[in-house]
């Protein structure tokens, strides 16, 4: 047997052996850690309601009612299918008129003009959170549309603010999914 | 808070977590592979495959053993994708045309990572589990093997074996791999990421809207996706989705994870060779590229961020624009790939930064081992136009840089310049690749450039916008990164064979000191020539082009 056959079947061997190892054993064990000390995490951050499954809080969903708190743009409508964002430059004809247009439907609803969040879509289009500038002018809106008032929803979206990790890691932001499930417990609904 | 202190803070952070980590991970890794003593998990290995672990190799042998245990791991991962949706657990992948599966299995081996498929639908679990968590560990693995085997050529005198490979990539696996992946996975369960077997769930929404929640085997093989300066995504939105880094302290855990090891390499380097210094120079060279690629990037987006759109689109709410742009200047300039945002809606400055953090030739500490011998080819071009300059020959660490050396060391470098430009140039001037292009003028061009930046450099990240999904794409990246790993892998092999054989040459007054300041501005100011000198026409089509209009 020559030496290059005689390396390709120590590789044949060594990649099988290999694979077990890390592509069978090592998840497994992760998914056995996981399924034992962090259930919940592991399982997908599920959010359950009335004994089902309503979305995971890691997740942004597409809010289009004006009973709710609406997250950021997405690429993908929070399908969930496929993940991503638009790719569109700043100067790109289209995101510029984009733009322009979620600029104007914004503050056709809402209180004050659109901050950048609401004028952007995430990279992912899945982006759970909004900032609490967006929060807050979009509040006014939300509270006449469940019939509460405007100072009962902005106690909410200040419990349902997050500051950064740490106090200084990242951004401030607002769970989109979990404050509309606080605001409409409030209402009752 | 200010973003600005808050931004800064972020990178304290980073930057005192590394330097926590620089002695002992460095430490451990001279260690495992200078070792003499096999563990018995080791043993059993080597007894299962069959290949000797006390006898040595030479040069051509350890090459042979890199490039067949290659090949065969692109075989395999081909024939693992094409047979996908036969398989079970298919949860509805469409699976992949021939060209893509050829691209997916050259770029996981190559640890490049390029994807011209989407995560979450184009590779079925048991292919991302099986095949390219696999190929995660192993294609780092092979990478450091190589670096390992030319510091040991550095290192020893007057020999002709450089180690072993088996050895190496076992080793490799077993001590620092696989026990840093159990460690980073965990972590990232703790915050959040998913580690379930869970077929897609169609939900109908709290406001009644179906959505698709994902399940899959996320959290293994995230950390060794950031750990192994991979950068495969599960998901199409790769470190962006909140699956994969769901808060602001995933986030800057995974930045922290694929910066350790090419970092605490230049460690090991310098305990290996004898001399610590050596090591702390080279880690130094790397350590201000990277501060340089995290500066300009950083300020470009904070400067487009006073537009209405503060520079969020691409960006998630929860990392903000510092927490993107320190991850988007790590990911290019060690070769992961990852993203947590979308460079192709950066400014043009921006995306310009992190492209040019590629060309330097993935040296701002590079991949895993690829960003270490990267890192010593540059020193020793460096050395030798210093050698040039005072008429002196030149020598690194005893080693005298003759004809035959300095050759290999400069084919390196001409590699990825060749392979970048000349394909790029063909797509551009060809009417169907460049259909393709989603941005038309400078930025499309720029879309090009990155493409092929990406794939030559082994990096994997993307300017999305391109459908690189097409026979051409798929074919010519996959040239790009099967060349752009394997021919400075084996000139680095070489070389290791040519320094090993020499005599040590004793240190003298006319010594050039290597391990100084003056030597670090040396090998940087290389570095940014050499980059400069090869991309500065095409990066003046490109980004600057665009940032000027």
């Amino acid at each position: 047997m020559s030496s290059n056959l005689r390396q390709l079947v120590a590789s044949m061997r060594m990649m099988l052996v290999l694979t077990l190892l890390l592509g069978v054993l090592y998840p497994a064990a992760v998914w056995g850690i996981g399924r034992v000390a962090f259930a919940d995490q592991a399982g997908g951050s599920l959010v359950h309601r009335d004994g089902a499954v309503v979305g995971s809080t890691l997740l942004g969903q597409s809010f289009t009612d004006a009973r709710f708190f609406q997250g950021r743009p997405s690429a993908s409508e929070y399908a969930g299918g496929v993940s991503g964002g638009s790719n569109l430059a700043a100067s790109d004809p289209d995101q510029v008129k984009t733009v322009k247009e979620r600029a104007a439907a914004y503050a056709a609803t809402n209180s004050g003009s659109a901050p950048a969040d609401a004028l952007t879509a995430s990279s992912s289009g899945l982006d759970p959170q909004i900032s609490p500038a967006n929060a807050r002018a979009q509040a006014h809106r939300v509270a006449a549309a469940n019939g509460l008032s405007r100072a009962e929803v902005m106690k909410l979206v200040q419990a349902n603010t997050q500051g950064r990790s740490l106090g200084f890691l990242g951004e401030p932001r607002v769970n989109v999914l979990e404050l509309n499930l606080a605001v409409q417990d409030a209402a009752g609904r | 808070m200010s973003e600005t202190l808050s931004g800064l803070l972020t990178i304290g952070l980073l930057v005192l977590l590394l330097a926590l980590c620089y002695h002992p991970v460095g430490a451990w890794m001279a260690k495992v592979f200078t070792d003499t003593r096999h563990w018995r998990a080791e043993k059993a290995i080597y007894r299962l495959v069959r290949v000797d672990p006390d006898s040595e190799q030479g040069w051509r042998a350890y090459a042979t053993s890199v490039v067949a245990f290659s090949v065969l791991g692109i075989a395999a991962l081909f024939a693992l994708i094409v047979a996908q949706t036969h398989l079970p657990g298919r949860q509805g992948s469409d699976g992949m045309g021939v060209t893509t599966a050829i691209n997916t299995a050259v770029s996981f081996v190559t640890n490049t990572n390029w994807q011209s498929y989407a995560g979450e639908a184009g590779a079925t679990p048991l292919v991302q589990t099986v095949g390219l968590t696999v190929q995660n560990f192993v294609s780092a693995a092979v990478g450091l093997a190589v670096a390992v085997a030319l510091i040991r050529a550095l290192a020893r005198h007057s020999a002709s074996a450089i180690g072993n490979f088996w050895v190496d990539l076992v080793r490799g696996v077993v001590r620092v791999l696989l026990p840093g992946s159990v460690l980073a996975a965990v972590l990232l369960l703790a915050g959040g990421v998913i580690q379930n077997l869970s077929a897609p769930l169609t939900i109908h929404g709290f406001s009644g809207v179906e959505q698709v929640i994902r399940g899959g085997l996320v959290a293994s093989q995230e950390a060794i996706k950031e750990l192994g300066t991979n950068g495969g995504g599960y998901f199409n939105a790769n470190s962006a989705h909140p699956f994969e880094n769901p808060n602001p302290l995933t986030n800057i855990f995974e930045i922290f994870l694929l910066l350790v090891i090419p970092f605490a390499l230049t460690r090991t380097y310098g305990i290996m060779v004898g001399d610590r210094r050596q090591g702390w120079a080279l880690g130094g060279f790397a350590g201000l590229l990277w501060a340089g690629g995290v500066a300009l990037t950083t300020w470009a987006e904070v400067h487009a961020s006073g537009a209405s759109t503060g520079a969020m689109e691409g960006k998630e709410q929860r990392f903000g624009v510092w927490g993107s742009t320190l991850f988007a200047a790590s990911t290019t300039s060690t070769s992961t790939g990852a993203v947590n945002s979308m460079h192709e809606s950066y400014s043009p400055l921006g995306g310009g930064a992190v492209l040019a953090n590629m060309v330097l030739g993935e040296v701002s500490p590079g991949g895993v081992g690829s960003g270490l011998y990267g890192i010593v080819i540059v020193a020793l071009l460096a050395v030798f136009v210093a050698g040039l300059m005072v008429g002196r020959t030149p020598e690194y660490l005893g080693k005298t840089i003759g004809r035959r050396e300095v050759t290999c060391a400069a084919l390196y470098i001409l590699v990825m310049p060749v392979l970048v430009l000349v394909f790029a140039g063909i797509s551009l001037a060809s009417d169907g690749p460049r259909s393709t292009m989603s941005a038309s003028g400078p930025h499309g061009l720029t879309e090009v450039l990155y493409a092929y930046a990406s794939a030559a450099n082994n990096n994997g990240s993307a300017f999305a916008g391109l459908t690189a999904d097409t026979p051409w794409y798929n074919l010519t990246l996959a040239i790009c990164m099967l060349l752009g790993r394997f021919i400075p892998m084996l000139l680095v092999l070489r070389l290791a064979g040519l320094l090993v054989e020499q005599r040590k040459r004793p240190v003298t007054v006319g010594t050039m000191p290597t391990h100084t300041p003056l030597f670090v501005g040396l090998v940087t100011g290389i570095a940014l020539v050499v980059a400069g000198l090869t991309f500065f026409p095409a990066l003046a089509l490109g980004p600057i082009a665009e940032a000027l209009s």
